[in-house]
């Protein structure tokens, strides 16, 4: 069994005395942990003094009232943020504005219960930061163990998993009660939606797969010498039907060949993202320009493409996980969200550089140098 | 009886869930106006006061809904709002707005999960227009 300290911060008595009952005999538990969670209960009357039990006492979850009659609940909880304690916040509170629910969530706070509460919504409430808590330190201490599990990870994608089902679910029980009326054309649309949001999955699998593979370091490297030049060509025809659909011209401007150690399907993953990317977010009769050259010691790499471009806040989001950049512009453009972030580490891998320049409407030109012989 | 359709304004970022839910509202008998952004809302709401809202919580912002909730209760404060969201299985949070308290800091009316049936939906919406 594991006892968590939690804390009540609220300045009446009734609420204080109330929630004790709720919680005393009260315990968490979770199907796939052996342990219990019980609970012990240590309540405070102002911020104040709850401000000075943070800071001797190990606390982990904490309820707090946001109406305090000296510093208010919200401040408490920005402390707990500037002091990065290893705490769940929960705010009780009646005077909730939608101001405060910002501030709050901002400001790290887990969850909100409005008062009055019944001792039943109490507990579920403490059952879910209980296990938020948990969770939270588990990663961490995996993470801190080296094992590569990444909850945060495996939420965001069950998340862009999921979206894809919702859709073609939705369309398929459309057709099922036939919705649309008995003429199949009605649902001609449909299907090809369903078929386009599958095709989309099944690149995110492709992705993911990648991406898992490169980041806990079991992708199997094979380090040969090659030809840069080769495997462009070929990341040139696979990307062609594509460019060919939206009329955009691909300008390759190699060199005959540039022989470097590296490992052929890393070079692949680096090239298909860069001339996808050049070509999904082109306009169309745009152009792709696709540069090799050597400089140095180093492969130099530039796709420079005439399409939708991004202002600076966009640039700063490009290389994380599972970030899009959703505006108008890009809304019927298909992606994971993962791949600048794959080719990213494969760089990494590579010691090398991507360089990113940008404008909103005129293009992006995207340049990566790789060293060419580092590689052992 | 009024004669004329009433209008529904839905935002949501997944162009499929999007274009499901207006085939169903417009299968309700509704007129609606779909729209794939927080920004893209903003201009329509400026112009347009529907009859009933319903937001994807997670679009540009992942509060959006509550962003556009609270603009939509500023300049209409009579138009009921459906959340509609997998927020719930995202995140573990449940936002209900079951009482009084809940829907002063959620401006909207009713959440709903994603995959909502449509008789269900049906449902809810006739409700919050009192139908």
């Amino acid at each position: 069994m594991e006892i968590l300290k939690l804390l009540v911060v609220d300045d009446e008595a009734a609420i204080r005395s109330g929630i004790y009952r709720a919680l005393r005999d009260f315990s968490v538990d979770f199907p796939f942990y052996e342990d219990d969670f019980e609970f012990e209960i240590i309540d405070a009357e102002s911020g104040e003094e709850a401000l000075s039990i943070i800071e001797k006492d190990k606390i982990d979850i904490v309820l707090l009232d946001n109406k305090l009659p000296g510093i208010e609940g919200i401040e408490v909880l920005e402390y707990i943020k500037r002091k990065s304690v290893d705490c769940a916040v929960m705010m009780i509170t009646s005077y909730a504005s939608i101001e405060l629910a910002i501030r709050a969530t901002n400001n790290g706070a887990f969850n909100f219960i409005p008062k009055p509460f019944s001792a039943q919504d109490l507990k579920s409430a403490v059952e879910s930061i209980t296990k938020h808590l948990f969770l939270k330190r588990m990663t961490r201490r995996m993470k801190a163990e080296g094992k590569q599990v990444r909850f945060e990870f495996l939420s965001v994608l069950s998340h862009e998993l999921k979206s894809p089902i919702n859709a073609v679910e939705g369309y398929l029980r459309i057709m099922k009660d036939k919705q649309a009326g008995d003429d199949i054309a009605a649902y001609e649309k449909m299907i090809d939606r369903s078929l386009t949001r599958i095709e989309s999955m099944r690149g995110l699998i492709m992705d993911m797969l990648d991406f898992t593979r490169i980041e806990s370091g079991k992708k199997n490297r094979s380090i040969v010498e090659l030809d840069v030049i080769e495997i462009a060509k070929l990341a040139i025809d696979s990307i062609y039907p594509v460019a060919i659909q939206m009329n955009v011209e691909i300008i390759p401007d190699f060199p005959e060949t540039l022989i470097m150690k590296g490992d052929g399907s890393e070079l692949e993953i680096i090239f298909n993202n860069l001339l996808s990317n050049a070509v999904k977010y082109n306009k169309e009769n745009g152009t792709v320009k696709f540069t090799i050259r050597k400089e140095n010691e180093s492969a130099i790499f530039t796709v420079e493409d005439t399409g939708i471009g991004m202002n600076e806040k966009e640039q700063a989001l490009l290389f994380k996980e599972f970030t899009r950049i959703k505006t108008r512009k890009t809304k019927n453009i298909s992606g994971s969200g993962l791949g600048l972030s794959i080719m990213k580490k494969v760089i990494d891998l590579n010691s090398g550089n991507v360089f990113v320049e940008s404008e909103a409407d005129i293009g992006s030109k995207f340049t990566v140098d790789i060293p060419l012989h580092t590689i052992a | 009886m009024n004669e004329e359709k009433r209008t529904i304004l839905i935002a949501d970022d997944d162009f499929d869930y999007l274009e499901q839910l207006k085939f169903h509202v417009e299968n309700f008998g509704f007129k609606a106006i779909a729209v794939r952004t927080e920004e893209e809302c903003e201009a329509v709401m400026k112009t347009e006061k529907p009859d009933l809202a319903i937001f994807d919580l997670m679009m540009e912002h992942d509060d959006s809904g509550f962003i556009l909730s609270y603009k939509m209760k500023k300049l209409y404060p009579t138009v009921p709002i459906l959340i509609i969201t997998a927020a719930a299985s995202v995140t573990g949070i449940n936002f209900e707005s079951e009482n009084e308290t809940e829907r002063n800091w959620i401006k909207a009316d009713r959440y709903l999960p994603k995959g909502i049936r449509p008789d269900q939906l049906h449902r809810e919406i006739n409700k919050l227009l009192k139908i």
